[in-house]
């Protein structure tokens, strides 16, 4: 077996063996990054391994190549956003995350490739250029951690962290198969992500496996006095508690979500995977949600109107990119802005300022939060009767590239299966669970209620014992 | 909802952007769509309904009273695009 077919544990434990060395290990995945960034632009910074080695007793992932989606800060390397207007913009300091997987001995190879500020659904709108999906290079690999996906799926790493604000682990880990789990929300801390939508935004793992995933959240939850939305709860425990034993839960499918709009092969995957969930033990049931008809405007209501205020500090004074040729403070500010941000990011800007604007704010943003307790409650009121909820994860497989950006309402209304997780604050897994037509990957999610990510972890992990849908690797693990 | 370009106009100076005017038509035409397909969540009674900022209620969020050191002023300005020793540089703000 090739070492790029192993997931992120059975890679570290050839390297707690010795049967495979940490210089191994980080070369096979930079010869890798390197053959591939021509065809799927995963990476917007490739930097070699820090040597001397890490500790191998640091963790259980210690030793094993990843990488970080370019808005997560990284001391002393270039963290852009995938915008212009933080031009060469490199940290003084790491993020929580960075911090608590350095200790781990991760080895990180560089950043990844991503939406500009998060804003997107397709890894299109980065100033970089477009991620490429490796299942075939003429397709998104889903956004906004394009990036991080497509680079997990062509092994050029073994695990990565993206972030998820509505979708943003989950989606292109389901387009490019490979497994994203976004957690309860205040339990990774955000401290050192550059924001999009603080009161949505949760960083997270995207590996091959769901034990990865287990595996890497152990070491980044957990409670930290710089971010004031942290739990204090205990974590580090989900690996170690993972059996994929499903006797005796209960879990529902909304069938809000397996109608008009969800392709055919989608919902006949994502059903598959349900009666797998069966054999294993669970009980499924199908429910009525209505509430899915109000997740996607109530989202991009509060996302924009957030993000209108977090990327009000881009103004070309304090880091990143100042334009040229202004008379006073303003113009320098309007000049910078304008020529800084790209279109998708003004979009969301303008319309955050619309909602929050004198005269819109009550029919817009104060609705969209009234309507957010609903979502909540109705979350809420499922979990008193399912353990966990399956649903698809997109309406599609991978569209092809350039036909998102033409129609940015309909690009919106694809999040439709993910969005509603983060404005309930939910944890909630995206597993691969079979091909179209067109051999293109299917992602299959599970949500948990708030803290319940063991479970959701844990239900993955079951399904992944039974089946081989993480095991593929696209186009027999060469780009070309 | 009808969008005019004079609102766009005038969100667009709150947001210190100025939109070139081939943009600024198709901007309109985009934000009147997504804002229309908003106007789906006044079919819902929310009466009665309170605004949910944050869906756990953390409240009174402290850190230990311990003085720690801020981040070197020298790296801090180092990031910036116009810097001197000491401070930010920006053009005159104050007559």
């Amino acid at each position: 077996m090739e070492l790029y077919e192993l997931t992120a544990l059975e890679l570290a434990h050839k390297l707690h063996t010795g049967e495979v060395t940490q210089q191994e290990a980080a070369d096979t995945a930079l010869s890798r990054i390197h053959a591939a960034q021509p065809h799927n632009n995963a990476f917007i910074t490739v930097s070699g391994p820090a040597f001397p080695a890490a500790d191998l007793s640091a963790s259980p992932l210690a030793g094993v190549p990843m990488a970080y989606k370019d808005n997560i800060c990284t001391r002393g390397t270039t963290t852009t956003c995938a915008s212009s207007i933080l031009g060469q913009f490199s940290p003084c300091y790491d993020a929580t995350v960075v911090e608590c997987l350095s200790a781990a001995g991760a080895v990180s190879l560089g950043k990844l490739n991503m939406d500009e500020f998060a804003m997107g659904s397709t890894s299109e709108t980065s100033c970089f250029g477009p991620v490429k999906n490796p299942w075939d290079l003429t397709r998104v690999a889903g956004g906004s951690s394009g990036g991080a996906a497509a680079a997990v799926a062509h092994r050029e790493v073994w695990y990565a962290i993206g972030s998820d604000t509505g979708g943003s682990i989950r989606q292109p880990a389901a387009y490019c198969g490979v497994t994203g789990m976004k957690p309860t929300y205040g339990t990774v801390s955000r401290y050192g992500l550059i924001a999009y939508a603080s009161s949505l935004d949760q960083m997270g793992p995207i590996a091959p496996s769901a034990a990865d995933c287990a595996a890497v959240l152990d070491l980044i939850q957990g409670k930290d006095p710089r971010d004031g939305t942290s739990l204090d709860i205990p974590a580090g425990r989900l690996l170690d508690s993972l059996t994929g034993d499903l006797r005796g839960k209960k879990i529902g499918l909304p069938v809000d979500c397996y109608g008009e709009g969800l392709d055919a092969e989608v919902r006949s995957a994502v059903l598959a995977a349900a009666e797998v969930l069966k054999a294993r033990g669970a009980a499924v049931e199908e429910f009525a949600l209505p509430v899915m008809n109000y997740v996607v405007p109530t989202y991009y209501i509060i996302a924009a109107a957030e993000a209108s205020s977090n990327l009000s500090r881009f103004d070309g004074v304090k880091y990143g990119w100042r334009a040229e040729g202004y008379a006073d403070l303003g113009e320098l500010y309007t000049k910078t802005r304008t020529q800084g941000f790209g279109s998708e990011v003004k979009r969301r800007i303008l319309l955050g300022t619309f909602v929050l604007s004198s005269g819109y704010y009550d029919a817009y943003y104060k609705k969209a939060l009234q309507v957010k307790s609903l979502i909540k409650q109705a979350f809420d009121d499922a979990f008193t009767k399912y353990d966990l909820l399956l649903t698809p994860v997109a309406p599609t497989t991978a569209p092809k590239l350039g036909e998102s950006l033409s129609d940015p309402l309909k690009m919106y209304l694809s999040d439709i299966y993910t969005v509603s997780v983060n404005l309930a604050g939910l944890p909630a897994l995206s597993m691969p669970c079979g091909f179209d037509s067109k051999g293109l990957p299917i992602g299959a999610q599970l949500i948990g209620p708030a803290l319940g990510d063991g479970m959701v972890l844990d239900a993955a992990y079951g399904y992944q014992q039974d089946t081989h849908w993480h095991r593929h690797i696209p186009q027999g693990g060469d780009l070309k | 909802m009808k969008i005019t370009e004079e609102m766009v106009d005038y969100i667009s100076q709150l947001s210190r952007l100025q939109l070139p005017p081939e943009e600024k038509t198709a901007m309109t035409a985009e934000l009147e769509q997504i804002v229309g397909y908003m106007d789906v969540l006044n079919t819902l009674d929310t009466t009665d309904v309170e605004p949910l900022s944050h869906v756990f209620p953390v409240k009174n969020v402290m850190r230990a009273d311990q003085v720690v050191p801020s981040y070197d002023r020298a790296s801090l300005l180092a990031g910036a695009p116009a810097a001197d020793k000491d401070a930010f540089l920006v053009p005159k703000a104050v007559e």
